[in-house]
């Protein structure tokens, strides 16, 4: 097994580069017996020995330099790569996510090595296949000749669910259909490799062949050097020319961008991590909006047209309007916006119909067909019995085959027929024989086996792998990446190749001459003073949106909050002065933020067999109900849900100490119980969530860069706490507690200004002095006042970019606040104390305030979230 | 040769409870031609005012409308008044059709080529968003489906099937019952009874199509035809190497002839919805849905 290094001649410069450094580490045994423990066997190909047991000329170099390591070196390289696996996923905010989203599989050490020769010829055969399977898309979605012909059933065509009919006459610009195709690929026995299913519709896996070889090669420089190890570079470059030449760009500079069904999807690093890659926006369905016929991203500058789409959502949810009506994740619209030849949607829509394992047996005979020649690349063998005789064949071998469904729509899992019993066995033939069309038997292929690093026995061990390779569309036919994504299985004895928890993957590196025009992908440029920008010029709506309802939210809470805690305290100390927390629970009615007294609850009354009993809840239960409630829909613990689910969708915005914050505060919500709180709880809660909400505030001061997206969420603070304060002290005015020293405590507390009245007035709190620190103070950050300066300034500093419309009239309302004489309200004899009509007044004017808050907040909403025409909005229909 | 003129009106109204800011809609609310049916007149009347409106085929050939509103709106209401004028079919001797099995043979894949009708009906063969191919209900069809049973017979038995076991019951189903739960509770609508009829033929392997459109109701006798009272109907089509398309009504149990009117067909329903559309916004909304069939000469002295 031992193998002479000798024999296959080797640059003398990589022998000098690691060797000599390595050799200065003189305290563990080098890796002679490396191969000590590795197990061959004749019944599977072997990529590393050959049929003697020897290695493969295309490994010793690979080998060599493993044994001049030592195993700490090794495990120190095994620890590089962990740890840039780790830190792209913090960089790409994923995968510290708390809940779960890990890297779907671990990353081995050492490549998958293919010679030069071996992979022209495969690579021939790809290309060949995904021109043919262009050709068939572009005939099943046309005339339809292969059908007509009896070269393709009908079957699987018009009875797989992607096959989409609102498709069916759309001529994609360069009778393109499939911009990228990936094919997976098991090597048998004899060392051909066939392939074992098509991936046409959005197929993943590019981006992760990428970072393994980004990572990779940084583990093995000199030997990635010395190799001449094909680049992966050009087949990203060709997709990127292809889509800018192909898209429908009328003159201007095309909009690409990567839409993506969103963070919840098991591939969303590679969707990040490619967009990033390529330079596109990575977008979702909402951030995407079609206006006659052509598509848009909403951005908070306005309507940019997309011209092409790279998408990675599955066919039938790329359109509600036509496809499958409950999908929430695409663009309504998108398919028209194609058909009228306004956007290029790579791949087309519709294209997943080819992944039906049913289809390959009959690509022989249509490659013949098509393209004249015969067909390069066999598949495994397949059995449709949606054919009489074959389907008999299939039956006789059913203790052989593996039975999968032709259409996804059926949400079959595959059987193995070794693996039934005789009862299964026949429950299975009953199965098929009902639709036999739905159903193909397959042969199961036999992985080949391929070295990996098991550093726990530093040794090397051998593990069924296989390989996902890919073509992309290109000016004179289909370009293969050299390389690819080779899949590893969890153990030795697997024999299928499942990306779930155990397996792994390998960078692929294929030998040979690199070709004079592909430098290595750019993914280092050093940049510029000329590339410098201070602002993202897509930034996207659904981004602004969240950051507004994230400010909203935060200061929702906030007020909500403090307002539930005076309630709380005054409940608690009992008596101390009833018309104070009258007034509050008032005013919180008045608000909507205490549910009703009078409640309707199941069984929960003395008659429980009514089922439905009307209860008088005391107003602790009340209290609770509005901290704690999951049903009720305005609780406090619902808003704090809403302030974080906001939180998540702009958690790429937010600092790690920022979302940190946010975890924990998450945390104590989420450990709030819901019944039995006592007062004296709930009191220590909104105490210590009331800290909580002070730093958020903090955070957003001073950890945010302040771009339009930031003045956003300060908008969506201010708008918020107006509208608050503004229907607070308007409550509180119309109340009859309203010269009451008590009452106007808690409205100061409620306004977080007790401190500076009292360091102000050193005395008991008077409505005159009150009103003017939370209603027409400059400086007081709480005040009515304050607040509309900050959003005027706000919305004049947006308006220096942006076009903002009409909005309403803060200046104004500024204007009409500052200049209210207070002096109205003092102590006047005529009016037994007090001027009612006064205190109307100013209550008619702090709803006005509040209204228009509302108004600003919907107008911004149409215009920037939106993007449709708010002026409109007012006429008559 | 015979024929009926009707006038139909098919009013949709949304009123949507929170301002719609954007929507799309597309309506096929414009009768197909057909050799037994023309449509002489044709207006459709939207407010509020589309931003863009485009009238043309979808791929199964019926006119479709397309629709777009930009502009922030909290009703709509797409009203058709439709002229229509349909023809006797010549009369069918159902005997006379080839054996289903036979049919059902010559439509699965053997490798030889199929000619321009067949390549048509095996678009109505297969599983559809609304008509989902299952065991159950080929052999519900079992006793209709015979050895050796001429095609169209077997198809009427099982529309006859359908009538005499089936409750028609507005309350019982929506748009998104399965029908599985149809064919369970024995009730449903004419929507229902069309899947289901369409399922029963598909799990045999037999093209059948979707037809939506309406039927001409008579007022009881002395009383005047209320407007907006008629509703959309729907039947299917079984397709026959020989006599082609057939039309069956298993609401009625009976072939649609001169008191049918066609407005679409398709795979099932999801394919020729009257009206369907995405609203951004709009929250809660049910449309209200008045349809109106009668007689072009009624309509006249009626003034409508």
């Amino acid at each position: 097994m031992r193998e002479s290094e000798g024999c296959y001649p080797r640059p003398t410069r990589s022998l000098r580069g690691p060797g000599m450094h390595y050799n200065r580490m003189p305290t563990e045994y080098p890796m002679s017996d490396l191969l000590a423990h590795y197990r061959r066997s004749d019944a599977v190909y072997h990529e590393l020995l050959d049929a003697k047991g020897e290695v493969r000329p295309h490994w010793q170099q690979m080998l060599g330099h493993l044994r001049r390591c030592t195993p700490a070196q090794l495990r120190q390289r095994q620890a590089l790569l962990a740890r840039q696996i780790q830190e792209n996923g913090v960089t790409y905010n994923v995968y510290a996510d708390p809940d779960g989203a890990d890297r779907p599989w671990e990353l081995d050490l050492l490549p998958n090595i293919i010679p030069a020769e071996e992979w022209q010829e495969l690579a021939a055969g790809v290309a060949q296949r995904a021109t043919l399977l262009n050709g068939v898309l572009a005939d099943i979605y046309g005339p339809q000749r292969l059908i007509a012909d009896g070269l393709l059933p009908a079957e699987l065509v018009f009875g797989h669910n992607n096959y989409l009919w609102p498709c069916q006459g759309v001529q994609p610009p360069g009778d393109t259909w499939l911009h990228v195709y990936a094919v997976d690929l098991a090597r048998a026995p004899d060392g051909r490799w066939w392939v074992t299913a098509d991936r046409t519709q959005a197929p993943s896996g590019a981006g992760y062949a990428l970072e393994n070889r980004q990572i990779v090669s940084r583990a093995f420089p000199e030997l990635y050097r010395d190799l001449r190890v094909q680049y992966l570079a050009g087949y990203f470059r060709t997709l990127q020319e292809t889509l800018a030449r192909q898209a429908p760009s009328d003159g201007e500079t095309p909009l690409v961008v990567l839409l993506t069904p969103g963070r919840f999807n098991e591939t969303y690093f590679e969707h990040l991590y490619l967009a990033r890659q390529l330079g596109y926006p990575l977008v979702e369905g909402s951030d995407l909006t079609v206006r006659d016929s052509t598509v848009y991203l909403k951005t908070l500058d306005g309507l940019k047209r997309v011209h092409a789409l790279l998408r990675r959502l599955d066919d039938d949810f790329c359109d509600p309007l036509e496809l499958r009506t409950d999908s929430a994740l695409g663009v309504p619209g998108l398919l028209d916006a194609v058909r009228q030849g306004r956007v290029l949607v790579a791949n087309a829509l519709g294209s997943g119909v080819l992944e039906s394992p049913g289809l390959p047996g009959f690509l022989p005979g249509i490659c013949e067909r098509l393209l004249g020649e015969p067909l390069r690349l066999p598949s495994i063998a397949s059995w449709w019995c949606g054919e009489p005789p074959v389907f008999e064949e299939a039956l006789e071998k059913l203790d052989e085959l593996l039975f999968r469904a032709a259409f996804p729509s059926q949400q079959y899992s595959p059987q193995f027929g070794p693996e039934l019993d005789a009862g299964q066995r026949a429950e299975l033939a009953e199965r098929i024989r009902q639709r036999p069309y739905a159903y193909v038997g397959q042969e199961r292929p036999l992985l080949s086996q391929a070295p990996i690093w098991h550093a726990a026995s530093a040794r090397l061990q051998t593990r069924p792998i296989g390989m996902r390779v890919f073509a992309v569309a290109g000016p004179d036919g289909y370009r293969v990446m050299p390389g690819g994504l080779t899949r590893v299985a969890a153990s030795a004895s697997a024999t299928t190749l499942s990306m779930q928890r155990g397996g792994a993957s390998k960078d692929t590196w294929v030998l040979g001459e690199r070709h004079v025009a592909s430098e290595p992908w750019q993914w280092m440029r050093s940049l510029g003073v000329a590339d410098v920008v201070r602002s993202d010029p897509y930034l996207p709506s659904r981004l602004v949106e969240n950051l507004f309802w994230f400010g909203r939210y935060c200061d929702r809470c906030e007020g909500t909050a403090r307002l539930l805690r005076i309630m709380l305290s005054r409940y608690v100390d009992d008596g101390d002065d009833p018309d104070a927390l009258e007034a509050a629970v008032a005013v919180a009615e008045g608000l909507g933020l205490l549910p009703d007294a009078k409640s309707r609850a199941a069984g929960k009354g003395k008659d429980e067999e009514d089922g439905e009993t009307e209860v008088e809840l005391t107003l602790e239960q009340r209290l609770l109900q509005a901290v704690t409630s999951k049903d009720w829909p305005f609780s406090l613990r619902a808003n704090l849900l809403r302030m974080q689910w906001a939180a998540a969708s702009v958690r790429g915005r937010l600092s790690r100490e920022n979302w940190q914050a946010l975890v924990e505060l998450h945390q104590e919500v989420q450990g709030l119980a819901q019944e039995e709180a006592d007062p004296g709880e709930l009191l220590e809660f909104l105490d210590r969530l009331l800290m909580s909400l002070a730093a958020q505030s903090g955070f957003a001061l001073d950890d945010m860069t302040r771009d339009d997206g930031w003045r956003f969420l300060i908008i969506g603070r201010r708008i918020e706490r107006v509208q608050f304060l503004a229907e607070s002290i308007a409550g509180l005015l119309h109340s009859p507690a309203v010269h009451d020293q008590a009452a106007l405590a808690w409205l100061l507390e409620l306004g977080n200004s007790s401190i500076t009245y009292r360091t102000r007035y050193l005395a008991a709190p008077q409505l005159i002095p009150v009103l003017d620190l939370l209603l027409l103070d400059g400086q007081n950050p709480h005040a009515v006042v304050f607040q509309l300066r900050q959003l005027h300034r706000s919305l004049e500093i947006l308006g220096e970019r942006l076009e903002l419309g009409t909005l309403p009239d803060l200046k104004a309302l500024d204007e009409r606040l500052s200049t209210w004489n207070l002096g109205r309200l003092e102590y006047n004899p005529f009016h037994e104390g007090i001027d009612v009509a006064a205190l109307d007044a100013l209550g008619e004017m702090l709803q006005d305030i509040a209204a228009a808050a509302g108004q600003l907040s919907d107008h911004l909403g149409l215009r920037f979230f939106v993007h449709v025409d708010a002026s409109q909005q007012t006429q008559s229909l | 040769m015979t024929s009926v003129h009707y006038r139909i009106l098919h009013d949709t109204h949304y009123r949507y409870a929170a301002p719609v800011s954007l929507a799309q809609q597309l309506a096929h609310l414009w009768p197909r031609e057909s050799p037994w049916q023309r449509c002489a007149a044709r207006e459709l009347t939207v407010s509020p005012e589309p931003t863009r409106r485009v009238d043309g085929l979808d791929v199964f050939g019926n006119p479709l409308t397309r629709l777009a509103f930009e502009r922030p709106h909290d009703e709509l209401e797409v009203c058709a008044r439709l002229d229509v004028e349909v023809l006797a079919r010549p009369t069918l001797r159902l005997a006379d059709s080839p054996a289903w099995e036979r049919v059902a043979h010559d439509l699965s894949y053997s490798g030889k080529p199929l000619g321009a009708e067949e390549l048509e009906a095996e678009r109505y063969r297969f599983q559809s968003p609304y008509v989902h191919i299952k065991h159950g209900f080929a052999t519900f069809a079992d006793d209709c489906f015979t050895a050796g049973r001429p095609l169209l017979l077997a198809a009427q038995a099982l529309m006859r099937k359908i009538f005499r076991e089936f409750t028609y019951d507005a309350a019982a189903t929506q748009v998104a019952t399965p029908l599985t739960q149809v064919l369970e509770e024995k009730r449903g609508v004419c929507q229902d009874f069309a899947h289901l009829m369409l399922a029963c033929l598909r799990s045999r392997g037999l093209a059948a199509r979707y037809v939506s459109g309406y039927l001409l109701t008579q007022p009881p006798p002395g009383r005047p035809r209320l407007i907006g009272a008629d509703a959309s109907h729907a039947w299917v089509a079984v397709w026959c190497p020989r006599q082609g398309w057939v039309d069956f009504d298993p609401t009625n149990n009976l072939l649609p002839a001169l008191e049918h009117i066609t407005l679409a067909w398709g795979r099932d329903f999801a394919d020729v919805s009257p009206l369907r559309g995405v609203i951004l916004g709009g929250g809660s909304h049910d449309p209200e849905v008045r349809v109106t069939v009668m007689p072009l000469a009624e309509a006249r002295s009626r003034g409508i």
